[in-house]
Protein backbone atom coordinates (compact mmCIF):
# COMPACT_ATOMS: atom_id res chain seq x y z
CA UNK A 1 0.00 0.00 0.00
CA UNK A 2 1.32 3.18 -1.37
CA UNK A 3 0.83 5.71 1.92
CA UNK A 4 -1.36 8.37 0.50
CA UNK A 5 0.63 12.38 0.82
CA UNK A 6 -0.90 15.08 1.36
CA UNK A 7 0.06 17.96 -0.21
CA UNK A 8 -0.58 22.01 -0.06
CA UNK A 9 1.45 24.05 -1.63
CA UNK A 10 0.03 26.56 -3.28
CA UNK A 11 1.62 24.84 -6.85
CA UNK A 12 0.27 21.26 -5.47
CA UNK A 13 -3.17 22.74 -5.34
CA UNK A 14 -3.09 24.63 -8.97
CA UNK A 15 -1.99 21.50 -9.81
CA UNK A 16 -4.72 19.56 -8.64
CA UNK A 17 -6.97 21.92 -10.16
CA UNK A 18 -5.54 21.96 -13.10
CA UNK A 19 -5.81 17.70 -13.39
CA UNK A 20 -9.50 18.11 -11.97
CA UNK A 21 -9.75 20.11 -15.05
CA UNK A 22 -8.26 18.15 -17.65
CA UNK A 23 -10.35 15.00 -16.65
CA UNK A 24 -13.91 16.78 -17.31
CA UNK A 25 -12.36 18.35 -20.41
CA UNK A 26 -11.31 14.62 -21.34
CA UNK A 27 -14.70 13.33 -21.15
CA UNK A 28 -15.88 16.39 -23.16
CA UNK A 29 -13.63 15.75 -25.33
CA UNK A 30 -14.33 11.83 -25.68
CA UNK A 31 -17.84 12.63 -25.77
CA UNK A 32 -18.07 12.14 -29.74
CA UNK A 33 -17.96 8.46 -28.87
CA UNK A 34 -20.49 6.13 -28.30
CA UNK A 35 -21.38 3.01 -26.63
CA UNK A 36 -23.31 0.36 -28.83
CA UNK A 37 -25.89 -2.43 -27.95
CA UNK A 38 -23.59 -4.96 -28.09
CA UNK A 39 -24.35 -8.37 -26.86
CA UNK A 40 -22.51 -9.68 -23.18
CA UNK A 41 -20.60 -12.32 -24.88
CA UNK A 42 -19.29 -10.03 -27.48
CA UNK A 43 -15.60 -9.20 -26.63
CA UNK A 44 -15.97 -5.14 -26.93
CA UNK A 45 -19.20 -5.63 -23.81
CA UNK A 46 -16.61 -4.26 -21.23
CA UNK A 47 -14.19 -3.08 -23.46
CA UNK A 48 -15.67 0.79 -24.19
CA UNK A 49 -13.27 2.69 -22.28
CA UNK A 50 -14.74 6.55 -23.27
CA UNK A 51 -17.18 7.83 -24.44
CA UNK A 52 -20.86 8.36 -23.81
CA UNK A 53 -22.26 5.18 -21.68
CA UNK A 54 -25.97 5.79 -22.07
CA UNK A 55 -28.23 4.35 -24.62
CA UNK A 56 -31.03 6.14 -26.49
CA UNK A 57 -33.42 3.28 -24.51
CA UNK A 58 -36.65 3.04 -26.67
CA UNK A 59 -34.22 3.26 -29.73
CA UNK A 60 -31.32 1.17 -28.46
CA UNK A 61 -31.13 -1.15 -26.25
CA UNK A 62 -28.46 -4.54 -25.09
CA UNK A 63 -29.54 -7.55 -26.27
CA UNK A 64 -31.01 -9.65 -23.46
CA UNK A 65 -29.66 -13.33 -23.11
CA UNK A 66 -30.51 -16.19 -24.49
CA UNK A 67 -31.51 -17.53 -21.45
CA UNK A 68 -33.07 -14.21 -19.65
CA UNK A 69 -36.16 -15.05 -18.01
CA UNK A 70 -38.75 -12.25 -18.83
CA UNK A 71 -41.91 -12.22 -20.52
CA UNK A 72 -43.92 -15.43 -20.69
CA UNK A 73 -45.27 -16.33 -24.10
CA UNK A 74 -47.78 -19.42 -24.40
CA UNK A 75 -48.22 -20.94 -28.16
CA UNK A 76 -51.77 -22.01 -27.60
CA UNK A 77 -51.38 -24.10 -30.90
CA UNK A 78 -49.26 -26.36 -29.39
CA UNK A 79 -50.40 -26.50 -25.60
CA UNK A 80 -51.68 -29.86 -24.88
CA UNK A 81 -53.69 -28.40 -22.04
CA UNK A 82 -51.76 -30.42 -19.33
CA UNK A 83 -52.15 -28.03 -16.29
CA UNK A 84 -48.70 -29.27 -15.62
CA UNK A 85 -47.50 -25.52 -15.62
CA UNK A 86 -50.24 -24.03 -13.28
CA UNK A 87 -49.63 -26.75 -10.60
CA UNK A 88 -45.38 -25.93 -11.16
CA UNK A 89 -46.42 -22.69 -10.88
CA UNK A 90 -45.10 -21.31 -7.20
CA UNK A 91 -47.43 -18.07 -7.24
CA UNK A 92 -50.03 -19.04 -8.68
CA UNK A 93 -50.40 -17.13 -11.38
CA UNK A 94 -51.31 -19.36 -14.52
CA UNK A 95 -55.11 -20.45 -14.42
CA UNK A 96 -56.24 -22.88 -16.57
CA UNK A 97 -59.69 -24.39 -17.44
CA UNK A 98 -59.91 -27.20 -19.85
CA UNK A 99 -62.49 -28.67 -21.43
CA UNK A 100 -62.99 -32.21 -23.10
CA UNK A 101 -63.02 -32.20 -27.00
CA UNK A 102 -65.75 -34.66 -28.01
CA UNK A 103 -62.80 -35.69 -30.72
CA UNK A 104 -59.38 -35.15 -31.25
CA UNK A 105 -58.25 -30.96 -32.04
CA UNK A 106 -55.28 -31.40 -33.65
CA UNK A 107 -51.36 -32.39 -33.18
CA UNK A 108 -48.89 -30.03 -31.65
CA UNK A 109 -45.45 -29.36 -33.75
CA UNK A 110 -44.21 -31.94 -32.04
CA UNK A 111 -46.98 -34.84 -32.44
CA UNK A 112 -48.51 -35.08 -29.86
CA UNK A 113 -52.01 -35.52 -30.07
CA UNK A 114 -54.34 -32.82 -28.26
CA UNK A 115 -57.35 -33.87 -26.73
CA UNK A 116 -58.65 -30.69 -24.66
CA UNK A 117 -59.94 -27.32 -25.09
CA UNK A 118 -58.44 -24.03 -23.03
CA UNK A 119 -61.36 -21.87 -22.76
CA UNK A 120 -58.97 -19.70 -19.89
CA UNK A 121 -55.75 -19.86 -20.24
CA UNK A 122 -54.58 -17.01 -18.31
CA UNK A 123 -50.98 -15.72 -16.61
CA UNK A 124 -51.20 -12.89 -14.82
CA UNK A 125 -48.02 -11.13 -15.21
CA UNK A 126 -48.16 -8.72 -12.33
CA UNK A 127 -47.28 -12.20 -9.87
CA UNK A 128 -45.18 -13.60 -12.36
CA UNK A 129 -41.95 -14.35 -10.07
CA UNK A 130 -39.98 -15.29 -13.46
CA UNK A 131 -38.66 -18.33 -11.98
CA UNK A 132 -39.09 -20.18 -15.27
CA UNK A 133 -40.60 -23.58 -13.88
CA UNK A 134 -43.94 -23.46 -15.85
CA UNK A 135 -41.35 -23.70 -19.17
CA UNK A 136 -39.24 -26.25 -17.92
CA UNK A 137 -42.45 -28.32 -17.23
CA UNK A 138 -44.00 -28.25 -19.94
CA UNK A 139 -43.58 -30.98 -22.01
CA UNK A 140 -44.34 -29.69 -25.35
CA UNK A 141 -42.25 -26.34 -24.99
CA UNK A 142 -45.16 -24.20 -25.75
CA UNK A 143 -44.40 -21.93 -22.74
CA UNK A 144 -41.46 -19.75 -23.21
CA UNK A 145 -39.84 -16.67 -21.75
CA UNK A 146 -39.33 -14.17 -24.52
CA UNK A 147 -36.93 -11.32 -24.37
CA UNK A 148 -39.25 -9.08 -24.04
CA UNK A 149 -39.15 -7.21 -20.73
CA UNK A 150 -40.71 -3.64 -21.12
CA UNK A 151 -44.34 -3.85 -20.77
CA UNK A 152 -45.34 -1.76 -17.69
CA UNK A 153 -48.97 -0.94 -17.75
CA UNK A 154 -51.36 1.45 -16.56
CA UNK A 155 -53.90 -0.60 -15.76
CA UNK A 156 -52.51 -3.73 -13.60
CA UNK A 157 -56.04 -5.76 -14.63
CA UNK A 158 -53.89 -5.26 -18.58
CA UNK A 159 -51.16 -7.38 -16.61
CA UNK A 160 -52.98 -10.80 -17.12
CA UNK A 161 -52.40 -12.15 -20.00
CA UNK A 162 -55.26 -14.06 -22.09
CA UNK A 163 -53.91 -16.70 -24.46
CA UNK A 164 -56.94 -18.82 -25.26
CA UNK A 165 -57.93 -19.02 -28.96
CA UNK A 166 -61.54 -19.63 -27.84
CA UNK A 167 -63.97 -17.04 -28.10
CA UNK A 168 -66.29 -17.28 -24.96
CA UNK A 169 -68.86 -18.20 -27.18
CA UNK A 170 -67.19 -21.11 -28.90
CA UNK A 171 -66.13 -22.14 -25.35
CA UNK A 172 -70.06 -22.32 -24.43
CA UNK A 173 -70.40 -24.33 -27.98
CA UNK A 174 -67.56 -26.60 -26.66
CA UNK A 175 -68.63 -27.25 -23.57
CA UNK A 176 -72.73 -28.09 -24.58
CA UNK A 177 -71.01 -30.42 -27.23
CA UNK A 178 -69.17 -32.01 -24.48
CA UNK A 179 -72.56 -32.18 -22.13
CA UNK A 180 -74.36 -33.43 -25.14
CA UNK A 181 -71.73 -36.27 -26.12
CA UNK A 182 -71.80 -37.11 -22.72
CA UNK A 183 -75.47 -37.28 -21.72
CA UNK A 184 -75.76 -39.39 -24.93
CA UNK A 185 -73.12 -41.61 -23.73
CA UNK A 186 -74.62 -41.56 -20.49
CA UNK A 187 -78.21 -42.23 -22.21
CA UNK A 188 -76.49 -44.99 -24.24
CA UNK A 189 -74.95 -46.58 -20.73
CA UNK A 190 -78.32 -46.66 -19.37
CA UNK A 191 -79.64 -48.64 -22.33
CA UNK A 192 -77.16 -50.96 -22.48
CA UNK A 193 -77.77 -50.89 -18.71
CA UNK A 194 -81.07 -51.39 -19.33
CA UNK A 195 -80.94 -54.03 -22.29
CA UNK A 196 -78.59 -55.99 -19.99
CA UNK A 197 -80.96 -55.86 -17.03
CA UNK A 198 -84.08 -57.64 -19.47
CA UNK A 199 -81.72 -59.98 -20.71
CA UNK B 1 -35.55 52.09 -26.58
CA UNK B 2 -33.88 50.08 -29.55
CA UNK B 3 -30.98 49.06 -27.70
CA UNK B 4 -33.51 47.72 -24.54
CA UNK B 5 -35.15 45.71 -27.21
CA UNK B 6 -32.10 44.56 -28.96
CA UNK B 7 -30.22 43.92 -26.15
CA UNK B 8 -32.81 41.99 -23.91
CA UNK B 9 -33.56 39.91 -27.53
CA UNK B 10 -29.70 38.75 -27.74
CA UNK B 11 -29.84 38.39 -23.96
CA UNK B 12 -32.46 36.01 -24.06
CA UNK B 13 -30.82 34.26 -27.29
CA UNK B 14 -27.60 33.65 -25.34
CA UNK B 15 -29.38 32.97 -21.95
CA UNK B 16 -31.39 29.87 -24.06
CA UNK B 17 -28.10 28.70 -25.44
CA UNK B 18 -26.56 28.90 -22.52
CA UNK B 19 -29.35 26.42 -20.56
CA UNK B 20 -28.96 24.01 -23.09
CA UNK B 21 -24.94 24.20 -23.74
CA UNK B 22 -25.21 23.96 -19.50
CA UNK B 23 -27.39 20.36 -19.62
CA UNK B 24 -25.47 19.31 -22.90
CA UNK B 25 -21.78 19.80 -21.28
CA UNK B 26 -22.80 18.72 -18.13
CA UNK B 27 -23.90 15.37 -19.86
CA UNK B 28 -20.60 14.67 -21.83
CA UNK B 29 -18.11 15.62 -18.64
CA UNK B 30 -20.31 12.48 -16.98
CA UNK B 31 -20.63 10.60 -19.83
CA UNK B 32 -24.31 11.03 -20.34
CA UNK B 33 -26.49 11.52 -23.61
CA UNK B 34 -28.37 15.05 -21.88
CA UNK B 35 -31.68 15.85 -23.96
CA UNK B 36 -31.91 14.05 -27.00
CA UNK B 37 -35.52 14.03 -27.81
CA UNK B 38 -36.93 17.53 -28.99
CA UNK B 39 -35.57 19.02 -31.85
CA UNK B 40 -32.21 17.86 -33.12
CA UNK B 41 -29.87 16.17 -30.65
CA UNK B 42 -32.30 18.13 -28.59
CA UNK B 43 -31.51 21.40 -28.85
CA UNK B 44 -35.58 22.78 -28.60
CA UNK B 45 -35.14 21.50 -24.83
CA UNK B 46 -34.67 25.11 -23.35
CA UNK B 47 -36.81 26.42 -25.52
CA UNK B 48 -39.45 24.23 -24.52
CA UNK B 49 -38.88 24.38 -20.67
CA UNK B 50 -39.53 28.20 -20.58
CA UNK B 51 -42.59 27.71 -22.66
CA UNK B 52 -43.40 24.94 -20.05
CA UNK B 53 -42.61 27.07 -16.84
CA UNK B 54 -44.96 30.22 -18.63
CA UNK B 55 -48.02 27.99 -18.37
CA UNK B 56 -47.20 27.25 -14.96
CA UNK B 57 -49.62 28.23 -12.22
CA UNK B 58 -48.07 31.50 -10.50
CA UNK B 59 -47.93 29.99 -7.03
CA UNK B 60 -47.37 32.47 -3.92
CA UNK B 61 -47.43 31.36 -0.57
CA UNK B 62 -50.51 31.94 1.76
CA UNK B 63 -47.94 32.92 4.54
CA UNK B 64 -45.74 35.06 2.14
CA UNK B 65 -44.84 38.54 2.36
CA UNK B 66 -46.82 39.29 -0.75
CA UNK B 67 -45.43 42.27 -1.66
CA UNK B 68 -41.53 41.36 -1.35
CA UNK B 69 -42.27 38.03 -2.47
CA UNK B 70 -43.89 39.31 -6.15
CA UNK B 71 -41.35 42.51 -6.54
CA UNK B 72 -38.38 40.14 -5.94
CA UNK B 73 -37.84 38.63 -9.11
CA UNK B 74 -38.75 41.79 -10.99
CA UNK B 75 -36.06 43.69 -9.40
CA UNK B 76 -33.26 41.27 -9.41
CA UNK B 77 -33.69 41.02 -13.22
CA UNK B 78 -33.45 44.56 -13.70
CA UNK B 79 -30.80 44.56 -11.41
CA UNK B 80 -28.32 42.15 -13.33
CA UNK B 81 -30.01 43.89 -16.64
CA UNK B 82 -29.62 47.11 -16.02
CA UNK B 83 -25.34 46.43 -16.19
CA UNK B 84 -25.81 45.31 -19.62
CA UNK B 85 -26.87 49.10 -20.46
CA UNK B 86 -23.00 49.94 -20.25
CA UNK B 87 -21.89 46.66 -22.15
CA UNK B 88 -20.22 47.83 -26.01
CA UNK B 89 -21.13 45.09 -27.66
CA UNK B 90 -19.21 46.73 -31.03
CA UNK B 91 -16.73 49.65 -31.45
CA UNK B 92 -19.39 51.67 -32.19
CA UNK B 93 -22.80 50.23 -30.51
CA UNK B 94 -23.07 51.05 -26.64
CA UNK B 95 -26.98 50.88 -25.06
CA UNK B 96 -25.72 53.53 -22.85
CA UNK B 97 -22.29 55.12 -23.65
CA UNK B 98 -21.95 56.69 -20.20
CA UNK B 99 -17.98 57.92 -18.81
CA UNK B 100 -18.52 56.10 -15.66
CA UNK B 101 -19.85 53.09 -16.87
CA UNK B 102 -18.01 50.55 -14.78
CA UNK B 103 -18.76 52.16 -11.29
CA UNK B 104 -22.46 52.37 -12.81
CA UNK B 105 -21.80 48.78 -13.05
CA UNK B 106 -20.66 47.60 -10.20
CA UNK B 107 -23.51 49.73 -8.35
CA UNK B 108 -25.87 48.15 -10.02
CA UNK B 109 -25.17 45.11 -9.86
CA UNK B 110 -25.25 45.29 -6.02
CA UNK B 111 -28.54 45.96 -6.17
CA UNK B 112 -29.33 42.14 -6.95
CA UNK B 113 -28.22 41.73 -3.21
CA UNK B 114 -31.23 43.31 -2.36
CA UNK B 115 -33.68 41.76 -4.32
CA UNK B 116 -32.40 37.89 -3.44
CA UNK B 117 -32.83 39.08 0.28
CA UNK B 118 -36.46 40.34 -0.53
CA UNK B 119 -37.02 37.07 -2.32
CA UNK B 120 -35.46 34.89 0.51
CA UNK B 121 -37.21 36.92 3.62
CA UNK B 122 -40.37 37.15 1.52
CA UNK B 123 -40.57 33.46 0.85
CA UNK B 124 -41.47 32.75 4.65
CA UNK B 125 -39.73 29.34 4.16
CA UNK B 126 -36.35 28.65 6.09
CA UNK B 127 -34.65 27.38 3.05
CA UNK B 128 -35.35 30.24 1.27
CA UNK B 129 -34.25 32.10 3.97
CA UNK B 130 -30.76 30.33 4.79
CA UNK B 131 -30.17 30.10 0.87
CA UNK B 132 -30.69 34.22 0.57
CA UNK B 133 -28.47 34.77 3.55
CA UNK B 134 -26.02 32.49 2.26
CA UNK B 135 -26.33 34.02 -0.99
CA UNK B 136 -25.84 37.74 0.26
CA UNK B 137 -23.59 37.25 2.33
CA UNK B 138 -21.19 35.61 -0.76
CA UNK B 139 -22.18 38.11 -3.09
CA UNK B 140 -21.12 41.21 -0.59
CA UNK B 141 -17.80 39.16 0.49
CA UNK B 142 -16.97 38.63 -3.21
CA UNK B 143 -17.48 41.96 -4.29
CA UNK B 144 -14.29 43.02 -2.89
CA UNK B 145 -12.19 41.39 -4.37
CA UNK B 146 -13.81 41.52 -7.72
CA UNK B 147 -13.99 45.66 -7.03
CA UNK B 148 -10.28 45.58 -6.41
CA UNK B 149 -9.60 43.39 -9.60
CA UNK B 150 -11.70 45.93 -11.60
CA UNK B 151 -9.73 48.60 -9.90
CA UNK B 152 -6.64 47.60 -10.97
CA UNK B 153 -7.86 47.34 -14.92
CA UNK B 154 -9.13 51.04 -14.16
CA UNK B 155 -6.15 52.20 -12.71
CA UNK B 156 -3.88 50.74 -15.47
CA UNK B 157 -6.40 52.21 -18.04
CA UNK B 158 -7.23 55.43 -16.58
CA UNK B 159 -10.53 55.41 -17.71
CA UNK B 160 -14.44 54.24 -16.19
CA UNK B 161 -15.92 54.16 -19.63
CA UNK B 162 -15.94 50.57 -20.86
CA UNK B 163 -15.70 51.63 -24.60
CA UNK B 164 -12.44 53.49 -23.96
CA UNK B 165 -11.24 50.69 -22.29
CA UNK B 166 -12.23 48.33 -25.38
CA UNK B 167 -10.30 50.91 -27.44
CA UNK B 168 -7.37 50.63 -25.15
CA UNK B 169 -7.20 47.42 -26.08
CA UNK B 170 -6.73 46.79 -29.91
CA UNK B 171 -5.53 48.64 -32.85
CA UNK B 172 -8.31 51.17 -33.43
CA UNK B 173 -7.22 53.11 -29.94
CA UNK B 174 -5.94 56.26 -31.72
CA UNK B 175 -9.30 56.71 -33.36
CA UNK B 176 -11.01 57.41 -29.90
CA UNK B 177 -11.45 60.92 -29.08
CA UNK B 178 -8.88 61.72 -26.70
CA UNK B 179 -6.79 58.51 -27.37
CA UNK B 180 -5.22 60.43 -30.32
CA UNK B 181 -1.75 60.53 -28.84
CA UNK B 182 -1.20 57.36 -26.54
CA UNK B 183 0.94 54.11 -27.92
CA UNK B 184 0.71 51.02 -26.33
CA UNK B 185 4.13 49.50 -25.94
CA UNK B 186 5.25 45.52 -24.97
CA UNK B 187 4.22 44.49 -21.81
CA UNK B 188 3.62 48.42 -21.06
CA UNK B 189 6.77 49.05 -20.26
CA UNK B 190 8.06 51.83 -22.54
CA UNK B 191 11.35 51.56 -21.65
CA UNK B 192 11.75 48.06 -23.74
CA UNK B 193 11.03 50.32 -26.66
CA UNK B 194 8.39 48.13 -28.91
CA UNK B 195 5.43 50.02 -30.10
CA UNK B 196 2.46 47.57 -30.25
CA UNK B 197 0.20 50.22 -30.82
CA UNK B 198 -0.57 49.01 -34.52
CA UNK B 199 0.49 45.42 -33.79
CA UNK B 200 -2.70 45.56 -32.07
CA UNK B 201 -4.38 42.00 -31.31
CA UNK B 202 -3.10 39.99 -28.11
CA UNK B 203 -0.37 42.25 -27.72
CA UNK B 204 -2.87 44.62 -26.75
CA UNK B 205 -5.30 43.17 -24.73
CA UNK B 206 -5.11 44.03 -20.71
CA UNK B 207 -3.59 41.08 -19.94
CA UNK B 208 -0.81 41.11 -22.27
CA UNK B 209 -0.28 45.37 -21.76
CA UNK B 210 0.05 44.82 -18.26
CA UNK B 211 0.65 41.06 -17.52
CA UNK B 212 -0.13 41.56 -13.74
CA UNK B 213 -3.78 41.93 -15.00
CA UNK B 214 -3.53 38.42 -15.64
CA UNK B 215 -3.40 37.23 -11.66
CA UNK B 216 -6.29 40.04 -11.90
CA UNK B 217 -8.17 38.63 -14.44
CA UNK B 218 -7.82 35.14 -12.22
CA UNK B 219 -9.29 37.18 -9.20
CA UNK B 220 -12.21 38.29 -10.91
CA UNK B 221 -13.24 35.37 -12.42
CA UNK B 222 -13.44 33.43 -9.36
CA UNK B 223 -14.91 36.35 -7.70
CA UNK B 224 -17.29 36.33 -10.58
CA UNK B 225 -18.40 32.83 -10.35
CA UNK B 226 -19.47 33.61 -6.58
CA UNK B 227 -21.47 36.63 -7.53
CA UNK B 228 -23.26 34.83 -10.15
CA UNK B 229 -23.49 31.99 -7.57
CA UNK B 230 -21.91 29.26 -9.54
CA UNK B 231 -19.78 25.68 -8.46
CA UNK B 232 -17.78 25.70 -6.95
CA UNK B 233 -19.39 28.46 -4.78
CA UNK B 234 -23.09 27.35 -4.85
CA UNK B 235 -23.66 27.30 -1.21
CA UNK B 236 -27.03 29.62 -1.74
CA UNK B 237 -28.49 27.23 -3.75
CA UNK B 238 -26.94 23.79 -2.76
CA UNK B 239 -29.17 21.44 -3.60
CA UNK B 240 -28.46 18.69 -1.36
CA UNK B 241 -28.99 20.74 1.59
CA UNK B 242 -31.42 23.84 0.67
CA UNK B 243 -33.67 22.59 -1.97
CA UNK B 244 -33.09 24.82 -4.31
CA UNK B 245 -31.80 28.23 -2.12
CA UNK B 246 -33.78 31.73 -2.28
CA UNK B 247 -36.13 30.76 -4.89
CA UNK B 248 -37.66 27.34 -3.86
CA UNK B 249 -40.98 29.04 -3.58
CA UNK B 250 -40.90 30.17 -6.63
CA UNK B 251 -43.10 28.52 -9.32
CA UNK B 252 -43.91 29.62 -13.20
CA UNK B 253 -42.99 32.46 -14.60
CA UNK B 254 -41.83 34.43 -11.58
CA UNK B 255 -39.08 31.30 -11.82
CA UNK B 256 -38.55 31.59 -15.05
CA UNK B 257 -37.64 35.24 -14.23
CA UNK B 258 -35.43 34.08 -11.41
CA UNK B 259 -33.61 31.38 -14.19
CA UNK B 260 -32.86 33.92 -16.78
CA UNK B 261 -31.58 36.27 -14.11
CA UNK B 262 -29.24 34.24 -12.77
CA UNK B 263 -27.55 32.76 -16.27
CA UNK B 264 -27.68 36.78 -17.25
CA UNK B 265 -25.73 37.30 -14.30
CA UNK B 266 -23.14 34.66 -15.68
CA UNK B 267 -23.09 36.44 -19.02
CA UNK B 268 -22.51 39.33 -17.39
CA UNK B 269 -19.83 39.12 -15.75
CA UNK B 270 -18.55 37.01 -18.57
CA UNK B 271 -18.51 39.90 -20.66
CA UNK B 272 -17.52 42.26 -18.07
CA UNK B 273 -14.00 40.23 -17.75
CA UNK B 274 -13.40 40.07 -21.81
CA UNK B 275 -13.87 44.10 -21.82
CA UNK B 276 -11.83 44.55 -18.58
CA UNK B 277 -9.34 41.69 -19.17
CA UNK B 278 -9.47 39.83 -22.92
CA UNK B 279 -9.32 42.52 -25.18
CA UNK B 280 -12.73 43.46 -25.55
CA UNK B 281 -14.32 43.17 -29.02
CA UNK B 282 -10.76 43.53 -30.44
CA UNK B 283 -9.37 40.44 -32.46
CA UNK B 284 -6.93 38.22 -31.02
CA UNK B 285 -4.56 38.18 -34.23
CA UNK B 286 -2.20 40.78 -34.02
CA UNK B 287 -0.38 42.21 -37.66
CA UNK B 288 2.75 40.44 -38.21
CA UNK B 289 4.66 42.62 -40.83
CA UNK B 290 2.92 42.56 -44.02
CA UNK B 291 0.12 39.86 -42.46
CA UNK B 292 -2.48 42.60 -41.63
CA UNK B 293 -4.50 40.18 -39.44
CA UNK B 294 -5.84 42.57 -36.65
CA UNK B 295 -6.60 45.02 -39.19
CA UNK B 296 -8.47 42.42 -41.62
CA UNK B 297 -10.16 41.22 -38.52
CA UNK B 298 -10.88 44.03 -37.06
CA UNK B 299 -13.15 45.92 -40.41
CA UNK B 300 -13.70 49.52 -40.64
CA UNK B 301 -15.04 51.46 -38.07
CA UNK B 302 -19.37 52.57 -38.57
CA UNK B 303 -19.53 49.87 -41.57
CA UNK B 304 -21.46 46.77 -41.21
CA UNK B 305 -17.83 44.96 -41.41
CA UNK B 306 -16.41 46.24 -37.84
CA UNK B 307 -20.23 45.22 -36.20
CA UNK B 308 -20.12 41.71 -37.46
CA UNK B 309 -16.57 41.09 -36.36
CA UNK B 310 -17.19 43.33 -32.80
CA UNK B 311 -19.94 41.27 -32.08
CA UNK B 312 -17.83 38.03 -33.24
CA UNK B 313 -14.95 38.64 -31.20
CA UNK B 314 -16.78 39.81 -27.91
CA UNK B 315 -19.12 36.94 -28.04
CA UNK B 316 -17.39 34.21 -28.73
CA UNK B 317 -14.82 35.01 -25.95
CA UNK B 318 -17.44 35.44 -23.87
CA UNK B 319 -18.64 31.96 -24.93
CA UNK B 320 -15.70 30.61 -24.10
CA UNK B 321 -15.23 32.17 -20.47
CA UNK B 322 -19.05 30.56 -20.08
CA UNK B 323 -17.56 27.28 -21.17
CA UNK B 324 -14.94 27.25 -18.54
CA UNK B 325 -17.68 28.61 -16.05
CA UNK B 326 -19.35 25.60 -17.09
CA UNK B 327 -16.72 22.99 -16.68
CA UNK B 328 -15.55 24.29 -13.47
CA UNK B 329 -18.99 23.73 -11.91
CA UNK B 330 -19.05 20.01 -13.20
CA UNK B 331 -15.06 19.66 -12.32
CA UNK B 332 -14.90 20.75 -8.50
CA UNK B 333 -16.96 20.34 -5.23
CA UNK B 334 -19.03 22.73 -3.37
CA UNK B 335 -16.82 24.48 -1.24
CA UNK B 336 -18.11 25.11 2.52
CA UNK B 337 -18.54 28.16 3.82
CA UNK B 338 -15.83 28.48 6.28
CA UNK B 339 -13.37 27.88 3.27
CA UNK B 340 -15.36 29.80 1.47
CA UNK B 341 -14.92 33.05 3.35
CA UNK B 342 -11.28 31.90 4.06
CA UNK B 343 -10.52 32.10 0.60
CA UNK B 344 -12.23 35.67 0.09
CA UNK B 345 -10.79 37.88 2.82
CA UNK B 346 -7.72 35.85 3.63
CA UNK B 347 -6.49 34.96 0.00
CA UNK B 348 -8.40 36.79 -2.88
CA UNK B 349 -8.41 40.11 -0.91
CA UNK B 350 -4.68 40.34 -0.01
CA UNK B 351 -3.77 39.51 -3.24
CA UNK B 352 -6.18 41.66 -5.03
CA UNK B 353 -4.96 44.47 -2.39
CA UNK B 354 -1.06 43.68 -3.82
CA UNK B 355 -1.97 44.06 -7.50
CA UNK B 356 -3.75 47.04 -6.93
CA UNK B 357 -0.76 48.23 -5.71
CA UNK B 358 1.49 46.60 -8.11
CA UNK B 359 -0.98 47.90 -10.98
CA UNK B 360 -0.36 51.19 -10.15
CA UNK B 361 3.52 51.36 -10.19
CA UNK B 362 3.19 49.50 -14.15
CA UNK B 363 1.43 52.62 -14.97
CA UNK B 364 3.90 54.47 -13.87
CA UNK B 365 6.00 52.21 -16.05
CA UNK B 366 3.41 52.81 -19.14
CA UNK B 367 4.05 56.23 -19.21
Amino acid sequence: MNEVKHTYGFWDVVKSLVSGLRLTWRHFKNAKNRRTPEYVTDENYFNQPDGLVTLTYPYEAIPVPDNGRYRLHNEIDDCIVCDLCAKVCPVNCITIESVKATEEIGVTSDGTKKRLYAPVFDIDMAKCCYCGLCTTVCPTDCLTMTPVYDFAEVDIKNMIYHFTDLTPEQAEEKKQLLAKQQEEMAAAKAAALAARKLI
Amino acid sequence: MLAFVLTLVLLLLIVIVLAYAERKVAAFMQDRLGPTEAGPYGSLQSVLDVLKLLQKEDIVPAAADKSLFKLAPILIFAAVFAGFAVIPFTPDLVPAGIGIGVFYLLAIISLDVVGLLMAGWGSNNKYAMLGAMRSVAQIVSYEIPAGLAILSVVMVCQSLDFQEISYQQGVLMQIFPGLEYEANWLFGIEALGLETTNIGGITTWNIFRAPILLVAFVIYFIASLAESNRAPFDIPEAESELVAGFHVEYSGFRFAILFLAEYSMMVLVSLVAVILFLGSWNTPLPNIGPLQLANWTTGTIGELSSILWGGFWLLSKTFVLLFLQLQIRWTYPRLRVDQLMHLCWKVLTPIALGIVLLAGIWRLLMI
